[in-house]
């Protein structure tokens, strides 16, 4: 029986691994755009003008504080309402994107906020230009400090891409969803899912760990 | 957008609503209870000295870690059956945010550990302490004041993942909102429905951690 579904299962190869690809660009195209806009949005939170950095953050909470799962039924059944027609893959990528630029855009002030004040006023002092101060100095030091929390955060954007599924989009756990109504194994199929994300993910947490054993003491 | 929004519709479903967002927070409530021992064992495997058992703890966090949440939803709503073990999809909502919360949690109570100076374990290893008293009375109640603010981080984490149990007809806040949404063809009030009532949830949680880092910051000076 086991053998007979193992037999069938791989027979889905294809399947499988076209989800796995439209997995792995799903989160490439967002991380590329939620880089990016995440950038643009620490530096409207650490601008120092009050109103921009408080609209900035009322924003990121509100995507921050309600579920991915919702803000993807959003993208996906209220756009059309208010005339933006989007493919459910338009709309997983758009919501991803916005989703992992929240995050980043976050984690980035952070790092920008931990860069020691006197760099500031060393480049200040130097008569660096307000964008030559930022390029040069501060955003080299801030990116160095907060690289280990943005590889974790690439790999929450990976697994956040499974939920897009729920819209239809043929990723590696809508796949697995396909198969399981074919095959009656969830553990089965399943847990080859689970291997299709841990070939991508694992690497990344090795990463990360690694990255962070250069900041502690190793105790135990 | 917002500007004709059915108040009206949203009232009726009041009760739904209201329903609906008692079973999130019990749901978050049981999972996250669930997923705090889970951490607590998970990490206790992972840094006790005995080889293979630190192996199983690793593990399991590096698995849980390494797959989302959706698919270890479905690994368990589809495999439990096939082992014999029928659950209500509501428990194994529970287990499935629980097993995932506590991997992470794990993390955290290990990160925690491990900002304590070595010094403590050394004095505490040449003071004569066994290894249960040395964790019980020197390095666990150093190790939990900086995990509160990464737990509630986390429990504001698990709250929101608890909205994937709809898509496993867990009636929840967000299966409410899909009930308006499908219902009556408004998808608007439904959704902004559900998104309101995590964001009650989550300004609260957020409010939480705000109040320990101010009592905190007053209260190691």
């Amino acid at each position: 029986m086991i053998w007979f579904q193992i037999e069938r299962l791989w027979n889905y190869w294809p399947v499988l691994l076209k989800g796995l690809g439209m997995t792995v660009s799903l989160s490439l195209l967002s991380l590329v755009a939620g880089m990016i806009v995440g950038l643009i949005f620490a530096l409207a939170r650490t601008s120092g003008n009050r109103w921009l950095s408080g609209i900035c953050g009322f924003y990121i909470d509100l995507f921050r504080g309600t579920p991915f799962l919702v803000q993807v039924f959003i993208c996906f059944f209220i756009l059309p309402a208010v005339g933006i027609e989007l493919s459910a893959f338009s709309a997983g990528v758009l919501a991803l994107s916005n989703l992992s630029a929240c995050f980043i855009g976050e984690i980035i002030a952070a790092g920008i906020n931990a860069v020691p004040r006197g760099q500031n006023e060393a480049a200040i002092a130097s008569g660096f230009t307000h964008s030559q101060k930022l390029r040069l100095i501060i955003l080299p030091q801030a990116l160095q400090i907060v690289r280990p929390t943005l590889v974790g955060q690439f790999i929450l954007l990976v697994k956040d891409s499974s939920v897009v599924s729920a819209i239809g989009i043929m990723d590696l756990t809508r796949s697995g969803w396909m198969i399981v109504q074919n095959i009656p194994n969830g553990l089965l199929v399943f847990g080859v899912v689970g291997l299709g994300y841990l070939i991508v993910c694992y690497p990344m947490i090795y990463l990360s760990r690694r990255m962070e054993r250069g900041t502690q003491s190793p105790i135990l | 957008m917002l500007g004709n929004l059915n108040i009206r519709v949203i009232s009726e479903y009041l009760p739904d609503l209201w329903e609906g967002f008692l079973n999130t927070l019990m749901l978050s409530a049981a999972g996250f209870t669930g997923a705090f021992i889970i951490g607590i064992i998970a990490c206790g495997l992972s840094i006790q000295p005995v080889r293979w058992l630190r192996g199983v703890g690793v593990a399991y966090i590096d698995l849980i870690r390494s797959t989302p949440l959706l698919a270890q939803l479905y690994f368990l709503y589809f495999g439990l059956p096939r082992l014999g073990v029928l659950l209500p999809e509501f428990t194994i909502g529970i287990i499935a945010l629980a097993l995932n919360s506590g991997a992470y949690i794990a993390e955290i109570i290990r990160s925690g550990i491990l900002s304590i100076p070595r010094g403590q374990f050394e004095a505490a290893l040449s003071s004569g302490f066994t290894y249960v008293q040395r964790m019980r009375l020197i390095v666990l109640p150093q190790a939990i004041r900086p995990t509160i603010s990464p737990l509630i981080g986390q429990a504001i984490v698990l709250v929101k993942d608890s909205s994937l149990l709809s898509l496993i007809s867990v009636v929840e806040l967000t299966r409410v909102g899909q009930k308006i949404a499908l219902d009556r063809f408004m998808p608007v009030e439904g959704l902004v429905a559900t998104a309101v009532g995590f964001l009650v949830i989550y300004y609260l949680l957020k409010a939480l951690a705000a109040s320990w880092s101010h009592f905190n910051r007053t209260n190691s000076q």
